[in-house]
């Protein structure tokens, strides 16, 4: 309930000026009854009260997260490449689905230990450092943030792969 | 005539100047030009620093009248909500007037420093050609000015020690203000451009850093990168406080490995801040000065993760002043208080602004450091949830706060544990801490901790109050009993009328009032800019352009109402949505 928090105020309506009804005069919820307060998301100007020269240096990082993390995804023998948005996907059984989807293989489970044993495809990402990696390692925000590239790897090549990340 | 007072006037000017000489803090020297005519007299004339707390409060010409010998000066202009967008564009707080009515009485202006002002590139221009002595610009949260600016600055202030240049919204024209140094430059002491987002010219960043030998303090801007840092700290090894650019590179490449030798060169580095990108794999190569950093700033630094910020922290036994962000979590603050036991001054930011995070930190982080921390005295905590327990904990822990700021991502969120307000938690963050000069509260926070602030916090200088409190005797309370209330911002809490009015001779003890969302209404406030002449009372109105005055009713509540004390009177440079009642 987002009532005593007054939005009305800042809200833009059409009306003559000076017509507005007094708002009442309750602001706060008294403790035993108070709702659920608002979820933060609810546009409160200037809250949390972060200098506005923080806020657009932090904008201006995620905005380059914000329009799509589109990425390059190629497949072994495959004739040409496909690119995808990870930013759609909200883990990694997600994603690996879209993938089998996509190129219309399977990929199989992954294990810490043995990476995507027995499966014809395993996928691998080529990380910031440039390094090529194994899906499914490190937790899916950090794999965002790092993924520069998607390949589809047959599984046989796969397998040195995964020995060689323990 | 007392005895002491005849022996007093007896004292020749030149050895009273040579005894105020001792007093550096402003405040003593107010203190002292208030004994008798002839000390303030003597001080008027010898007084060489001034730092004035709200640029309206007084106007140039009266500062020049008064201290003529002025070489430094410090000024302050919007208030402080201006930070979290509260107070909109074109509000004021000009620099240039200052700027030229020194121009014109000939002051021998050696030192700038300005916080929330608008600083016109015509203003550095007049600032740079006016005073051959000039020595020190700092600008902190100020806006109005381009690269252009600053390159006027660059050519033409000949003996500059110090550009320091911080959180400011700068307008990049591509132009190659660095270049502007000209090679005679060699006095620079400090160099801060960390807040610039345009490129610079490295290779004439490398020759200046080269040519002055002095220089203690470099902060690069993001656009620098790891390749140039490497060929700096080479030819800077003298360093105590260093501003990273970029911070991603390859750990394998050769230019890391240099990097890391060139960091390990750099033996007086106290203080690190930047790393404005950075790939956590790098940071290693910072290791070997971490063991004597006294303060470290990673709070723009989001790429880091959690257990590599807390591999860094084990190196940072000395830290002093520590801000990061809270992806630090809770089991890193934890290490915070087993590794840096001479930590003074911590910040905690929100990583994420825009979202309900799920990084952020609870009281769990702050009881750890309260507890680990044994001279902590400053405190700045953006939190996803807190507890009165937890508070009270940090209140027995820690009863030196001189500084404390808390801040829920919910403004209005109850203790976690007991759904209770977090009044008891606060106020025994006041009772305990008695040399408390600056207070930020948050939380559901009823009428009960301003009785609380009232009783206890007698040093209270500063208090920002947000979605909190019952009724106007929750103000009163802080009103009463804040004695040293020097500053006071309130936003949507139910205080009015009768607060705002109870006894209006108190805005005269302090800087500024600041209410917006209240309830107080534009009759109230009429009523207190008529029985106070001596303040200036603004409403700022952001509806309809060309909305009368006189067609506001009376019963209004006022949206944002900005009080200070004053010796200008009304202000000629308000713009049209500021009125002055």
């Amino acid at each position: 309930m987002l009532s005593h928090l007054n939005l009305e105020a800042t809200e833009l309506r059409l009306g003559l000026p000076g017509s507005d009804d007094l708002p009442s005069t309750n602001k706060r919820p008294s403790p035993e009854d108070h709702q659920t307060p608002p979820a933060p998301k609810a546009q409160i100007v200037g809250w949390p009260p972060v200098k506005s020269y923080r806020k657009s240096t932090a904008a201006a990082k995620s905005a380059e997260a914000e329009s799509g993390m589109y990425v390059k995804v190629s497949m072994d023998g495959a004739p040409y490449l496909r690119k995808i948005d990870i930013k759609l996907y909200d883990g990694y059984s997600h994603l690996l689905t879209a993938l089998e989807d996509m190129f219309k293989l399977s990929i199989g489970e992954y294990s810490e230990r043995e990476g995507y044993k027995g499966s014809e495809y395993a996928p691998a990402y080529e990380d910031k450092d440039g390094d090529l990696m194994l899906v499914g390692d490190v937790p899916w925000e950090m794999f965002m943030s790092s993924c520069k590239r998607l390949r589809i790897m047959r599984g046989a090549d796969a397998r040195g792969l995964a020995s060689a990340q323990h | 005539m007392c005895l002491f007072q005849s022996v007093m006037n007896y004292l020749p000017k030149e050895v009273l100047e040579h005894v105020f000489d001792f007093l550096t803090s402003h405040h003593d020297r107010n203190a002292v030009s208030l004994v008798c005519e002839s000390w303030y007299g003597v001080e008027r004339f010898s007084r060489e620093k001034v730092f004035i707390g709200n640029c309206y409060a007084v106007n140039p010409e009266r500062l020049i009248d008064r201290f003529p010998r002025l070489r430094s000066l410090t000024l302050k202009g919007k208030p402080h909500f201006a930070d979290f967008n509260l107070v909109p564009d074109g509000w004021g707080g000009h620099v240039y007037p200052w700027i030229e009515a020194m121009a014109k009485s000939g002051i021998n202006l050696e030192e700038l420093r300005l916080k929330r002002m608008v600083v016109s590139d015509e203003s550095l221009e007049l600032l740079a050609k006016s005073f051959p002595n000039f020595k020190s610009l700092v600008l902190v949260s100020c806006e109005g000015f381009t690269t252009d600016g600053l390159a006027a600055i660059a050519s033409n202030c000949r003996l500059l020690r110090e550009l320091d240049l911080q959180e400011n919204e700068v307008d990049d024209r591509k132009g190659q203000w660095l270049s502007c140094f000209p090679e005679s430059c060699t006095s620079l002491v400090s160099l801060n451009f960390a807040c610039l987002k345009g490129e610079v010219n490295v290779a004439a960043l490398e020759r200046l850093v080269a040519r002055c030998p002095n220089l203690r303090s470099l902060r690069l801007n993001h656009t620098v990168p790891v390749e140039v840092l490497q060929k700096i700290l080479v030819r800077a090894p003298q360093l105590s406080d260093l501003g990273t650019g970029t911070f991603t590179h390859d750990p394998d490449s050769e230019t890391y490995v240099k990097l890391k030798n060139a960091m390990k060169n750099c033996r007086s580095i106290r203080s690190l801040s930047g790393f404005l990108d950075v790939n956590g794999r790098c940071l290693p190569a910072i290791y070997p000065i971490c063991t004597s950093l006294t303060s470290l700033n990673l709070s723009y630094a989001p790429g880091i993760f959690s257990n590599e910020l807390i591999k860094l922290i084990c190196h940072c036994k000395k830290i002093e002043r520590l801000w990061i962000l809270d992806t630090i979590g809770d089991k890193g603050l934890g290490v915070v208080a087993n590794t840096c036991k001479e930590l003074q001054e911590l910040r905690v930011f929100p990583s994420d602004l825009y979202g309900v995070g799920n990084t952020a930190v609870t009281e769990e982080g702050l009881v750890a450091i309260s507890a680990g921390c044994p001279k902590l005295n400053s405190i700045l905590y953006f939190c996803q949830q807190m507890t009165n327990a937890a508070l009270i904990t940090v209140a027995k822990n820690c009863p030196n706060f001189i500084r404390f700021r808390l801040c829920t991502l919910n403004p209005i969120v109850p203790d976690a544990a007991t759904n209770q307000p977090l009044d008891e938690g606060f106020g025994a963050i006041v009772q305990s801490c008695k040399r408390l000069t600056r207070l930020s509260v948050s939380g559901l926070l009823t009428d009960q901790l301003f009785l609380y602030i009232g009783m206890y916090a007698e040093q209270l200088e500063m208090l920002s109050i947000a979605f909190a409190g019952d009724s106007d005797k929750g103000m009163l309370y802080v009103l009463n009993g804040c004695k040293k209330l020097k500053k006071l911002e309130i936003r949507d809490s139910p205080f009015g009328n009768m607060a705002l009015l109870s006894d209006m001779g108190k805005y005269e003890t302090m800087r500024s009032l600041w209410m917006s969302s209240c309830e107080v209404t534009l009759g109230a406030c009429k009523t207190l800019a008529e029985k106070m002449p001596r303040l200036n009372v603004e409403i700022i109105n952001e509806n309809e352009a060309g909305e009368d005055k006189a067609s506001c009713d009376d019963r209004h509540r006022v949206e944002k109402m900005y009080l200070y004390r004053t010796l200008a009177g009304p202000r000629t440079d308000a713009p049209d949505f500021v009125w002055t009642l």
